[in-house]
């Protein structure tokens, strides 16, 4: 590469924050959050990867960061006063680009768990929740799929019968994120009929009797404590039900395009950080008196990985904007998460071969998002549900 | 109490500087800047004193382009109270910026006025000893530990035995190193809040100050690559070798 290269390739691979969406609330977000992360973050990403959880102390970092009350009531600790969908974006981006789904996963499972309390929850049920979830003194998740039923919500089996001032619950979750270690579970349950006008969603509070957790040891996002659930005969209060009786299918509903948005834009800023990678890489590296970065075919894996990304990463701002702007976007989200999973297999592919063997040996940032690819790739509706998702919404 | 803290726009600590096609100076365009490392801990420590009682107001004076309003928000969002850019598309040496920031002193008129040692760009390291001059007031350079009470300032310096302790009196300029804090994390409300603070911006033209074009930039080039090691026979060969690289007399 020349010397007085035109665009240095920092800058590409960078793909700074420039265009007419963003503002400068968005920079210095982007700016302070990146050294927020590197700092009170990154220096433990591997520990925590392999201790399989992180410590509540990053939580409580994470909430005296604002980060965890991204977006929520200033009356519950958290900030929403300007905060659009470009900011959350930022931050999905900016945790993908550490290169440790897990402890992003781990730190963020108030994201799915948190909104419908907000959205479905009495102002009792809210005003004692949030609060301490924002200031990370609790932790809260989302429980919906069952060892029966996955991407078909409407399919959940899990009971919860009417018995005096609750709901008594019996069945199983599983695969769910933070569920060894959260404090609150906004649970899927079916208590009518069969199909989605029969699921409701309830707040349990994980400490009740006749609850059991089993975590489930995964092939990547060690740090996000992962678990199946048994609910045999747990009390759950009818207050604790959010939005109406037979009502919760639109909730979670709602949950799922934020949830994929994420997903896809901490998945561009992984594959973002396997280009990092691999260039500063291939740049001191030599093999046959050469720079990698000087063989062709090593040129040719940069330029694919970076072209894919920036075309990946200028749709994810177009449907951010369009999120913003309130037009419809759910098909976009879809197609983007399938779109964002793909060129992170790609690229975390792409950067093991320029890394060799550094990139197999545990602990490197590209052999954890090796093992983050299938996570990806499935959680959150998998390619080929999304797709037929896409496929319906935009009336094939 | 005021404080006037200056913030510098400079090209970002992570940016790989390259020289431009001309070899005149460096690439700006297009690369990310950001608020010069050390005025950040000169602000951070402004912030400090005011939040122990010591000051009342802090404000940031930028001096640049219309874009530093960039870097002043940076500050407004860390907590400085209001801020004033000096807008000028030209390059500045540290004679013209103290001179400016001198015209400033003269509208503001701070208790103290806390600079980076250095800005990362062209590392000058005078601005703020020429302010002091022009001022006529005491300096506390490279200061790691700041205290003030009772109009004197009491200023721990880095310097090259160690560290030396003195007080000056009040006006004074501090100009901070690297041990002095470590900056706070911008939060999201007070980002947002920053769009609400007072941002002025006042032509350079407006001043009336003196530009000594006093130096001027001949070629800028990378440093040679280094070539590669040799390896000697003996003892001898070493020895002549380091006397023809003239490391040995």
């Amino acid at each position: 590469m020349s010397e007085r290269a035109a665009l240095p390739l920092d800058d590409a691979v960078e793909l700074r924050l420039d265009p007419p969406l963003y503002d400068d609330s968005h920079r210095s977000w982007q700016e302070s959050l990146r050294r927020f992360l590197e700092a009170e973050i990154a220096p433990h990403v591997g520990a925590w990867d392999e201790a399989g959880e992180v410590p509540v102390e990053a939580h409580r970092a994470c909430a005296a960061f604002g980060l965890t009350g991204l977006g929520y009531p200033e009356a519950y600790g958290g900030c929403s006063e300007g905060v659009d969908a470009l900011h959350h974006v930022i931050t999905s981006l900016e945790w993908g680009l550490l290169g440790a789904g897990g402890v992003a996963t781990a730190l963020s499972t108030h994201a799915i768990g948190l909104p419908p309390v907000l959205a479905g929850g009495s102002e009792d049920l809210k005003a004692r929740v949030a609060p301490r979830v924002i200031s990370g003194d609790a932790i809260i998740g989302l429980a919906v799929t069952e060892p029966g039923a996955g991407s078909d919500v409407a399919g959940l089996a899990t009971r919860a019968e009417a018995d005096g001032d609750g709901f008594v619950l019996r069945g199983e979750k599983t695969y769910i994120s933070g569920g060894m270690r959260a404090d609150y579970l906004a649970v899927a349950v079916r208590t009518g009929d069969s199909g989605a006008g029969g699921v409701s969603l309830l707040l349990v509070d994980m400490d009740s009797p006749g609850i059991t957790r089993s975590p489930l040891p995964k092939q990547g996002w060690w740090a996000s404590d992962t678990a199946s659930i048994h609910f045999d005969g747990a009390r759950v209060p009818t207050a604790n039900l959010l939005g109406p009786l037979h009502g919760g299918f639109p909730l979670i509903m709602r949950n799922f395009n934020t949830e994929r948005l994420a997903m896809a834009a901490t998945a561009i800023g992984s594959s973002r950080r396997c280009l990092a990678d691999a260039v500063a890489w291939a740049r001191e590296r030599r093999t046959f008196g050469r720079r990698l970065a000087d063989h062709q075919v090593i040129r040719h894996k940069l330029m694919d990985m970076y072209r894919q990304i920036a075309a990946a990463q200028a749709w994810l701002e177009q449907v951010a904007g369009r999120l913003r702007a309130g037009l419809p976007v759910a098909a976009d989200i879809a197609l983007l998460k399938v779109q964002a999973s793909l060129l992170m297999e790609f690229c975390a592919r792409e950067a093991s071969q320029i890394l060799g063997g550094a990139s197999y040996i545990r602990g490197t940032a590209i052999e954890r998002i090796y093992r983050e690819v299938r996570v990806v790739a499935i959680g959150g509706g998998s390619e080929e549900i999304l797709k037929d998702l896409a496929a319906r919404q935009t009336g094939v | 109490m005021k404080i006037l803290v200056g913030v510098k726009r400079v090209i970002d600590y992570n940016v790989r500087v390259q020289i431009n096609r001309e070899g005149t100076g460096v690439v700006k365009e297009g690369v990310k800047m950001s608020v010069n490392p050390f005025d950040e801990i000169a602000i951070e420590e402004a912030l400090r004193i005011r939040e122990r009682g010591d000051a009342s107001e802090v404000v940031a004076v930028g001096i640049g382009p219309s874009a530093a309003q960039q870097q002043l928000r940076t500050a407004l969002a860390m907590g400085a109270d209001r801020a004033l850019l000096v807008e000028t598309e030209d390059e500045l040496q540290p004679l013209a910026a103290a001179r400016i920031l001198q015209k400033i002193i003269e509208r503001e008129l701070p208790e103290l006025v806390i600079l980076g040692k250095q800005a990362i760009d062209d590392d000058c390291n005078q601005t703020g000893q020429m302010l002091a001059a022009l001022w006529g007031r005491p300096q506390a350079t490279f200061a790691s530990d700041l205290k003030i009470a009772d109009g004197v300032a009491t200023v721990t310096r880095e310097v090259d035995s160690g560290l030396e302790t003195i007080e000056v009196d009040l006006p004074a300029v501090v100009t901070a190193d690297l041990r002095l804090n470590e900056p706070r994390f911008v939060k999201m409300p007070d980002i947002m809040k920053a769009k609400r603070k007072p941002l002025d911006t006042l032509p350079l033209t407006e001043l009336g100050v003196e530009m000594p074009a006093a130096l001027e930039a001949g070629v800028c080039e990378p440093p040679p690559k280094r070539a590669g090691g040799v390896k000697v026979e003996s003892v001898e060969a070493l020895i002549a070798a380091l006397k023809e690289k003239g490391v040995l007399a």
